[in-house]
């Protein structure tokens, strides 16, 4: 189907004024990071390790160049690991400049041999990894601007490939993360001058944005007339608030009545016994779009089920020491008071896997450097990761990703 | 039997639900951060015109829509019904008037289009994209007037009125783009 237009498809599907407002979010976010003692790092974003999520699905990368045999059948990810390095000590295990070049360098015929696993490298999903072995060993705080992957995930706020500002602030507990997080949003989107940015209400009219900015619309309220500290709901309190019901204490079966009490549209599919996925099927049909309406709103106190990496808080019922941070309805950013212990990372390593392979997915290596470092010792210390590329669009007014990129996946 | 898988859903994608065909008219992508991902459809039953919300998660996939579509000649219109013939088989097929739509003001003997077959049961038609009808009354044009902003109603040989702008006259052939029923130029014999 190819129309003379299609001679427009190397040009960037951003506008010059966007991409050069996507060049000022990320000086000013430097200064912003420097100004309070954060380093700049750079990780790799190719690595042998991965994030091990039942949700989150990493590009696996073919190293060498002479394709082996047995190759790509994903049985290799599901040995977890165990065939690497087989002991080596904590030091060199994490040390972030390891040398795998072996001793006397002349007799090396196989390239391949200096790759401890060739066939099982990932493309990041975060560079939460890597950043973590940094403060392991010694980092403080420190702050990366990454560009991350993601399969499978395209749409008006996904692109496969996007930006990630990360960053890990050593301290015990998860109020400094949600301060910082507050400030960093107050100073990028505060309006300048008397003028507001276009974003929220552009996002209020365009129809088209319906599912992004629906709450915008409906209330006609712009988060960025008075963007100020972000106000703060309890994940708790919003279910509460919004779908009349106890995300810690409602079983399945009430999950499941509550989404048809809602009027939401369910998956057929969807295992009725997945607590997990019922709440958030809710949360997204009728909680996201309440946040961040007035001004940033940080959601916290997950489901300890819904942990990911942070650390669960043994009150009654637990909860997960997390958070998400919402302008207009569009999650920007979440956060973690970060698991330490490394027993506890296996045991959801394993039971992420466990989830995966249930939905017949590849299962992802559940050793990793991390774990090493985990061992050696991963001071207290909150960690954040932001859309970047979102963060743009809510400025700039877009109501796609792509209007935020030079080059989205279409154009790639 | 085809099917496609949610990372190959998109707009315009025929598939078949409770035995009925269906097209994507709509397909959102959502995804909490570290949470499952929803795929937020609207589909459109090919036979009954209606619009069903349905939302599939990662993982989850659709049959693809037992149709077939084929080259089809316009032959005549008999009252509410008009009738094509297939340039393969030469078997002939009908279509109400609601099943052609707007596209009656297309159709011209010999005219070949496109038409979606649901168990040989014919359900849509397209018209070719560009189509050249003759002028057949217009109010004349002011001479020398070479303006495409000013338009004037013209009726053509299949008894539609199409704008178009002031200097096209009467036996006028003129080129109209289907898609959006616009005059896009004159053309010779």
């Amino acid at each position: 189907m190819h129309t003379p237009s299609t001679n427009g498809d190397f040009r960037p599907t951003a506008s010059w004024d966007t991409l050069r407002l996507r060049a000022e979010f990320l000086r000013r976010l430097r200064e912003f990071f420097d100004a309070r003692g954060f380093l700049e790092v750079q990780t790799p974003i190719l690595s042998a390790d991965t994030v091990v999520d039942r949700h989150l699905d990493p590009f696996r990368v073919q190293i060498s160049a002479v394709s082996q045999a047995g190759e790509g059948s994903g049985a290799r990810a599901a040995d977890s690991g165990q065939s690497r390095d087989p002991t080596p000590s904590p030091e060199q295990a994490f040390c972030p400049h390891p040398s795998p070049l072996p001793e006397r360098g002349g007799t090396v015929t196989n390239p391949q041999s200096l790759i401890p696993n060739p066939s099982r490298y990932w493309l990041q999903t975060s560079p939460e990894f890597a950043m973590k072995r940094l403060l392991a060993a010694g980092a403080g705080p420190i702050y990366e601007v990454a560009r991350v992957f993601r399969r499978d995930e395209i749409g008006p706020l996904h692109n496969p490939e996007f930006t990630l500002v990360e960053w890990y602030q050593p301290g015990e507990s998860l109020e400094q993360g949600m301060q910082l997080t507050s400030d960093l949003c107050e100073m990028l989107l505060e309006k300048r001058g008397q003028t507001p940015f276009a974003g929220c209400q552009k996002l209020a009219r365009d129809p088209c944005s319906r599912n992004i900015g629906k709450g915008v619309a409906a209330k006609g309220a712009c988060p960025l007339f008075s963007a100020g500290p972000a106000e703060r709901i309890s994940y708790r309190e919003a279910f509460l608030k919004y779908a009349g019901l106890d995300p810690h204490t409602a079983d399945a079966r009430q999950l499941v009545e509550a989404v048809r009490r809602l009027g939401i549209e369910a998956p057929a599919t969807m295992p009725p016994e997945d607590r997990d996925g019922w709440l958030d099927l809710i949360l997204v049909e009728r909680i996201q779009s309440h946040l961040g309406l007035e001004r940033p709103t940080l959601l916290y106190d997950y489901p300890a089920s819904q942990a990911a990496l942070a650390r669960i808080r043994h009150d009654d019922p637990p909860v997960a020491e997390r958070f998400e941070l919402y302008v207009a309805g569009i999650e920007l950013a979440n956060g973690y008071n970060e698991l330490l212990d490394p027993q506890e990372l296996r045991r959801r390593n394993a039971a992420a896997n466990a989830q995966r392979r249930a939905e017949e997915k590849e299962a992802l290596p559940e050793e990793s450097r991390l774990l090493q470092a985990m061992q050696s010792g991963l001071p207290a210390a909150t960690g954040v990761a932001l859309g970047f590329d979102r963060l743009v669009m809510l400025a700039a007014g877009a109501t796609s990703i792509a209007e935020v990129m030079a080059f989205p996946f279409h154009r790639a | 039997m085809a099917s496609y898988s949610t990372s190959e859903f998109r707009k315009g994608l025929k598939v078949q639900l409770d035995g009925d065909p269906y097209i994507m008219i709509e397909c959102n992508f959502v995804k909490p951060g570290k949470g499952q991902a929803l795929y937020k459809c609207k589909l459109r039953n090919l036979l009954r015109g209606t619009v069903l919300d349905r939302t599939y998660k990662s993982g989850d996939s659709l049959e693809a829509a037992e149709i077939d579509e084929i080259q089809a000649q316009f032959l005549y219109r008999q009252q509410d019904h008009f009738v094509f013939m297939d340039n393969e088989s030469y078997e002939q097929y009908e279509l109400t008037a609601e099943q052609v739509g707007d596209a009656w003001k297309y159709l011209k003997e010999g005219m070949v289009c496109s038409i979606v077959l649901h168990n040989n049961q014919p359900i849509t038609m397209t018209p070719p994209n560009h189509v050249v009808l003759r002028v057949e009354y217009c109010e004349p044009g002011a001479k020398g007037n070479t303006a495409t902003n000013v338009t004037k109603p013209c009726k053509v040989d299949t008894g539609a009125e199409f704008p178009c702008p002031a200097f096209v006259e009467m036996g006028d052939l003129i080129k109209i783009d289907t898609r959006t029923g616009e005059y896009l130029e004159r053309v010779k014999e």
